[in-house]
């Protein structure tokens, strides 16, 4: 390989375009369990979780925004292939965030005898989106196959996602409820962890199996070496956390926002496996981050702005989250 | 099923869905800011009642404009592949600004603008205000930029069947760009002065006489009466940019099919495209040479030169008529109810009776531009680039179909939903009057206080 640029920018946008996935499904993530979690919660409680959610979600939603817009800027080949052959479940995906995302306004807005309505439809959404998210990265890890096998597959990966996002969900609660809801949340996180862990060791197994190519991969020296970490580290911050729950919620609340921290550390972990599985591929066995990728010229003008403007980012929404930090309050207007 | 008219009606369907939210957030930031300075320089509170009450539609608008914005962003690969394919090079670096400089500023500072008032400082507060409101308007420079460079491409070349960049600065500032931004940050404006303006005729029928109604009452109203001339001017020099880069989109405006001087101005007719004709025509003799040429002899454009490369007539001559016709009305409107509002400072209840429905006249106006500035660019994507036809992916009819009806009846209800909220709110605040709490009074205090707290 060499270095030049039409090489490495490429490269680069793909390390990007991963990076704005793995931040919108670690923030779009807990704003969906939340969603998910209402079906368990009290009236009440749901006000105090949609004001733990109420000045993020928006922002944290960008991230997926981001993300599908790299892959239509760099890759616009890839962009075409992977959403038309994900046309149906992409569809749902969009169903359930327009669901979640008005829904979400509207229960603050409408008379009070509305307000179960929206909630039911928030409940929903989130439920949808996170399914069809975990659907179509399912049949897309296996190379966009739309046997039975790779749908199975897709069904499997759709309930283990909206499962890892519950759990985030019931983490992020417990940063920022009290009481008896936060006592509440440590018990959707114990369930919702137990199907996390069940859902990725049933993913992992079921990928190099799946996909020779994949399987190929992972299990050559010496790679398995380097690569071992990933599923051992993995398994033991699982093991931590689960342990650590049955402390929780701990006097002064401290260490209240370790969970959420700790999921976030493993959803990073299988993040990192899955990249290493599809590299250098963008569109699974078919197209190759460099076939797909645009004019280096047309990149390098998108790689200046972004280096200018992406700790800008980062940075402002450190500072909305420090504004917002603490317990969740009632979350009014004014 | 042809997946291409499927999915035509699909992009269309979810564009105009779309632009209604953008349309109402690009101006009510501005007009947003515009309350919360009155406050910081009087401390009088009916400003901030204003405010807070204006910002849940924002709030709700905004919501509304990203759900659809992003379902946008997907659709260009679901239903459009051939499109990023073959002016990715272009259109990619432009989208890719638009989402890094605007959508982030504006999601994030979003939540002090909503939530913050008690929890920042003032001027932290107004700065946020700031920052969104400029977000949402260079959200509409990158995307009017990309959309006028469609419309009128320059600065790239063609190599392999792809557009390469060859000029930036040529591609953002290509020849329609200028008048295109203009008139739809005008028509941003006009749509929410006659949203604040409609809604509050109604408070003021249901017997509200509160401050923060007649401030936002008089807002809107001043506002549309000024916007409105500026607009029309601004159409018409938009108007004679078109005639000159995009001449078969002037020839299918004025229905005229026959390129030469003393054109008539249609008034009304019923374009026929098979006979090549128009039926049941009014006209005015001369009209439309004086208005595009400022001659009687001016020479208009036909739809004759064009065989086969120009858009269909009857959607692009309607959609012009609707559009200007709404834009007369506000006019007229606008400018009465500022008249006795100065004069009499009063508001006659015929007027505000008119100006209710007018609430959504701006969506109308809107629109109506909308499909005529698109519609008009048919049979091409990009002009003399890439044809419509040649963009569509290879999904199946049936699955096209299947989900266009599924977003027409999300849409449907949510456009319901949407219009039913804003009435609600203003009927609550048309309730509550100034004898309300000011918001936030009630909750524990934070570092924020209100006005005569």
């Amino acid at each position: 390989m060499t270095y030049d640029w039409p090489t490495l920018l490429p490269l680069i946008f793909a390390g990007l375009m991963g990076l704005a996935i793995l931040i919108y499904v670690i923030l779009d993530g807990f704003d969906l369990g939340i969603g998910i979690l209402f079906a368990a919660a009290e009236d009440a409680e749901q006000d105090t979780m949609i004001a733990a959610i109420g000045p993020f979600w928006d922002a944290n939603e960008t991230w997926l925004v981001l993300a599908v817009g790299l892959l239509l800027v760099a890759f616009p080949m890839a962009h075409g292939v992977i959403l038309s052959a994900l046309y149906i479940p992409v569809f749902v995906l969009l169903v359930g965030l327009i669901l979640r995302g008005v829904a979400f306004d509207f229960r603050a807005k409408v008379a009070t005898e509305r307000k179960h309505r929206w909630n039911r439809i928030f409940f929903l959404g989130s439920l949808i989106a996170s399914l069809a998210q975990g659907y179509m990265l399912g049949v897309y890890v296996l190379g966009l196959d739309f046997g039975l096998g790779g749908m199975a597959f897709g069904v499997l990966v759709a309930f283990c996602l909206a499962a890892a996002y519950a759990a985030m969900g019931a983490a992020w609660v417990i940063y920022k409820a009290e009481g008896d809801l936060q006592k509440k949340a440590v018990r959707w996180l114990r369930t919702t962890l137990v199907l996390t862990a069940l859902g990725m060791a049933a993913v992992s197994l079921a990928t190099p199996f799946a996909s020779p190519r994949i399987f190929a991969k992972w299990f050559v020296l010496p790679e398995m070496l380097y690569l071992s970490p990933l599923p051992i580290l993995s398994a033991l911050l699982f093991l931590w956390l689960w342990r650590q729950t049955s402390h929780l919620p701990r006097p002064d609340d401290r260490h209240s926002l370790t969970p959420f921290l700790t999921l976030a550390a493993i959803f990073a972990l299988g993040f990192a496996g899955l990249a290493w599985s599809f590299y250098p591929f963008v569109v699974p066995d078919r197209l190759t981050i460099w076939q797909a990728a645009s004019a280096p010229e047309s990149l390098a003008i998108i790689l200046a702005g972004t280096v200018v403007v992406l700790p800008i980012i980062i940075f402002y929404s450190f500072y909305a989250y420090r504004v917002f930090g603490g317990k969740a309050r009632d979350l009014t207007y004014d | 099923m042809d997946p291409l008219i499927l999915s035509r009606i699909q992009f269309g369907a979810n564009i105009s869905f779309h632009i209604l939210f953008p349309a109402i957030t690009i101006a009510l930031g501005w007009v947003l800011l515009f309350f919360k300075l009155r406050y910081n320089a009087t401390n009088d509170s009916a400003w901030m009642r204003a405010y807070f009450t204006w910002v849940k539609v924002f709030a709700l608008s905004f919501a509304m404009g990203v759900v659809s914005g992003v379902t946008m962003s997907f659709q260009f690969g679901t239903n459009w592949p051939g499109y990023m394919e073959t002016v990715g090079n272009i259109a990619g670096p432009l989208l890719a600004y638009e989402i890094l400089t605007a959508f982030f500023l504006e999601a994030a500072f979003l939540g002090i603008m909503l939530f913050g008032f008690r929890r920042v400082s003032n001027r932290i507060h107004t700065l946020a205000t700031v920052l969104v409101a400029g977000g949402t308007t260079v959200s509409a420079f990158w995307i009017i930029a990309l959309n006028s460079w469609m419309q009128t491409p320059v600065g790239f070349e063609m190599r392999d069947g792809v557009a390469h960049a060859v000029d930036w600065w040529a591609i953002l500032f290509n020849p329609s760009m200028p008048y295109r931004l203009v008139h739809m940050l005008l028509a941003s404006g006009l749509t929410v002065s006659f949203l604040i303006a409609g809604l509050s005729a109604l408070r003021y029928l249901k017997g509200d006489r509160s401050e923060s109604m007649w401030k936002a009452l008089r807002t809107g109203v001043f506002t549309a009466a000024i916007l409105i001339p500026i607009q029309i001017l601004a159409g018409d020099q938009h108007g004679l940019n078109t005639l000159e880069h995009q001449p078969q989109k002037i020839a299918a405006m004025e229905a005229n099919w026959n390129t030469g001087p003393n054109v008539p101005l249609v008034l009304f007719a019923i374009p026929d495209e098979a006979a090549r004709e128009n039926r049941f025509e009014v006209t005015i003799p001369n009209g439309a040479s004086w208005i595009l040429r400022h001659s009687a002899r001016g020479v208009v454009p036909g739809l004759n030169d064009y065989p086969g490369n120009h858009p269909p007539v009857f959607p692009v001559f309607w959609g012009f008529r609707v559009m200007v016709g709404t834009g007369l009305l506000m006019l007229a409107v606008s400018w009465s109810a500022a008249f006795f509002l100065k004069r009499r400072h009063s508001l006659p209840r015929p007027l505000a009776l008119l100006m209710v429905p007018m609430t959504i006249s701006g969506w109308v106006a809107t629109l109506a531009g909308w499909y005529t500035t698109e519609i008009g660019r048919q049979p091409w994507l990009v002009t003399g680039v890439l044809r419509t036809a040649d963009a569509v992916g290879p999904v199946a009819g049936g699955h096209v179909a299947l989900t266009l009806a599924v977003y027409l009846a999300l849409y449907v209800l949510l456009l319901i939903a949407y219009l039913g909220v804003l009435v609600h709110l203003a009927l609550k605040a048309a309730k509550d009057g100034d004898t309300s709490p000011l918001p936030g009074v009630l909750n524990k205090p934070m570092s924020q206080p209100a006005a005569g707290e």
